[in-house]
């Protein structure tokens, strides 16, 4: 051991409390600042997609049939062509040079706004169709208010992006009819991977400052009459496919303030490992 | 051919028949009647073919989640999503034939049947996902405007519309190599070094030599194939090699150089000892590319079930509410 490791002799005062020089205050704010709500918002809309689009995309050529192998690509498309969508208009409006490309594969896990649904594992089938149909009625009764809204570039893209979530949510609303409506089997994992997603799902209607911000500068969601409707859409779907509605209340949150769970930064390091293995590269 | 001496009389008239239309360039319909051996070799061809795809949905589906790009990763699941679509459609051709595409699924799975050797390799780097378009669908390509000619009516008429997307694919796949060479040092070597592991399988695509492909005569006769293996293995060559020039790509070949009496690119001598060991399943992935679509099959067997007792009880319900 050298003297000056046993001296400490270069060590700031930590002992005495004090900040080094240039850094920060010791006490600070409970949460981050709030950034432009739009982006925000567009972050939110955007990564939601994105994630769940590329966990998707794991799936391309190992479905149950081929049929759901074409299914499952074309809805990994759409997703991951709104994110694009929504990611690009995110950039412009932010204004620091980010195109959709830097901000899906140059963002860190914490600077994901998605929900933590959509980056939950696909496990068995039963759980990628529960965690679609979750996130589809949700998606469809968001961006029917998002298509009204009176700023006109997230009104398009909400509006373009609402016809294809109205196509998924058929999908994958059939395929919880048919697996909770299907075999003893069947009935069994749906109702699993219903219960295995439930706690992610308080998450999509937690109203914070984003959204009131965000409706100031014209883009309004009235996040609890969203939920009242999932709700009757959910339980009517649920009630046809034989399957209960979990009782649980215990809600997990965090994706929307970047934290995560476990999954995310597992995800990003496969996405983002091209890209970031060669910055400044065009592909 | 001369009518088998045992053959009953109807059936002669039948083959003389078939093989007029043969002569005269027309097409063979499922309606029609033909030989035993031009079905059973038409079924052999279409239901390999229809394997490939859905095995060739593997090594590209392998990169879809480090696609570098958002473009890039839509234009791969597209790409892929297509392949499935070829799968399915030619597999619904065979079924004109009067097979199963279920039985010809299940040889697919136990090993039986085969499918191109190319989907045995593995995909290494990105630039795989560039060369595959360029050279995979590049040679496929060139099979299927032929057999867009082929004698019988389904295949020809599915080639037509395969080849459509096929030659789209090549040209993004040709993007990708293009864009890569005029990239950086790294991504000009990860480009080479795909180039050279794809460029001599991609040769073997055409099957063996002529002299060895045991099949080629009788196909070329009944005019299933046009054209023979080292006729559209050549004619690939020369339409790569400029190419490759173009993007100042090196081929892995120390004998390739330009004839000028035959006008053709010649080309050094393929390692048909390789060829045959991936064939007969000892390439780097036929065991994990079988392993993978049994996965698939047996993990998706409970959901089959599911919607096959779904619609029953729905067909129940139907008719008990007609009723």
């Amino acid at each position: 051991m050298t003297a000056k490791a046993a001296g400490h002799d270069d060590e700031p005062g930590i002992a005495a409390g004090e900040a080094a020089a240039g850094t920060r205050p010791v006490a600070g704010a409970r949460r981050a600042a709030l950034g432009d709500p739009l982006v925000e918002l567009l972050f939110r809309l955007g990564d939601d997609r994105l994630i769940l689009g590329h966990r998707l995309s794991e799936l391309t050529g190992h479905g149950p049939i081929l049929e759901e192998d074409i299914a499952t690509a074309n809805m990994a498309l759409d997703l991951i062509g709104q994110a694009a969508s929504m990611l690009k208009l995110a950039g412009e409006l932010e204004g620091k040079g980010r195109d959709e490309d830097a901000l899906a594969y140059f963002r860190d896990a914490v600077q994901f706004r998605n929900c933590l649904l959509v980056e939950q594992p696909n496990g068995d089938f039963a759980q990628t169709m529960a965690r679609q149909f979750l996130f589809d009625a949700y998606s469809v009764l968001l961006l029917d208010e998002l298509s009204r809204a009176s700023h006109a570039g997230i009104a398009a893209v909400a509006a373009k992006s609402l016809k294809e979530a109205k196509y998924h949510l058929r999908h994958s609303s059939e395929w919880v009819l048919r697996l909770g409506d299907g075999t003893d089997e069947s009935h069994a994992r749906m109702q699993r991977a219903i219960g295995a997603l439930w706690r992610f799902t308080g998450e999509l209607f937690v109203a914070d400052e984003v959204e009131a911000a965000a409706a100031a500068k014209g883009a309004a969601v009235d996040l609890s009459g969203v939920q009242a409707r999932w709700d009757t859409m959910v339980d009517d779907v649920l009630a046809r496919a034989t399957l209960r509605r979990p009782t649980d209340t215990a809600m997990q949150r965090g994706g929307r303030s970047g934290r995560h769970t476990e999954h995310l930064g597992h995800l990003l390091a496969t996405m983002q490992i091209v890209a970031r293995s060669h910055p400044g590269a065009t592909w | 051919m001369e009518p088998t001496p045992n053959a009953p009389a109807d059936e002669t008239a039948l083959n003389a028949a078939f093989e007029a239309k043969i002569a005269a360039g027309d097409s063979i319909e499922p309606k029609d009647w033909m030989p035993e051996r031009y079905r059973k070799q038409l079924t052999r061809m279409m239901s390999q073919h229809a394997h490939s795809e859905i095995v060739g949905m593997l090594p590209e589906g392998n990169w879809i989640t480090r696609a570098p790009s958002l473009r890039r990763k839509m234009s791969l699941i597209a790409k892929v999503q297509d392949e499935a679509g070829h799968g399915l459609y030619i597999y619904c051709g065979t079924e004109t034939l009067g097979v199963d595409r279920f039985d010809l699924y299940n040889q697919l799975l136990d090993g039986s049947a085969k499918y191109s050797s190319i989907f045995n390799y593995p995909t290494l780097s990105w630039a795989d996902m560039g060369v595959i378009g360029w050279l995979v669908d590049g040679a496929a390509i060139v099979n299927q405007t032929v057999l867009a000619k082929t004698s019988y009516g389904p295949y020809a008429r599915a080639m037509v519309r395969i080849c459509k997307e096929e030659n789209f694919h090549k040209r993004q796949g040709y993007e990708i190599c293009a864009t890569l060479a005029a990239g950086t040092p790294a991504q000009r070597e990860m480009l080479q070094d795909a180039v050279n592991r794809f460029w001599w399988p991609a040769l073997m695509m055409f099957g063996p030599s002529d002299k060895d492909s045991p099949n080629s005569a009788e196909l070329l006769r009944w005019r299933v194939k046009r054209k023979t293996n080292d006729e559209l293995r050549q004619r690939f060559v020369n339409l790569t090699v400029p190419q490759a020039q173009a993007i100042g790509i090196t081929l892995p070949d120390p004998d390739l150089r330009y004839n000028e009496a035959t006008k053709n690119w010649d080309f050094g001598e393929i390692d048909w000892a390789e060829f045959f060991e991936v064939i007969k399943g000892n390439g780097p992935c036929n065991k994990e590319r079988l392993a993978a679509r049994n996965k698939a099959h047996d993990d998706g067997r409970w959901v089959r079930e599911a919607a096959t007792a779904y619609a029953e009880k729905q067909a129940k319900k139907r008719q008990t509410e007609a009723a």
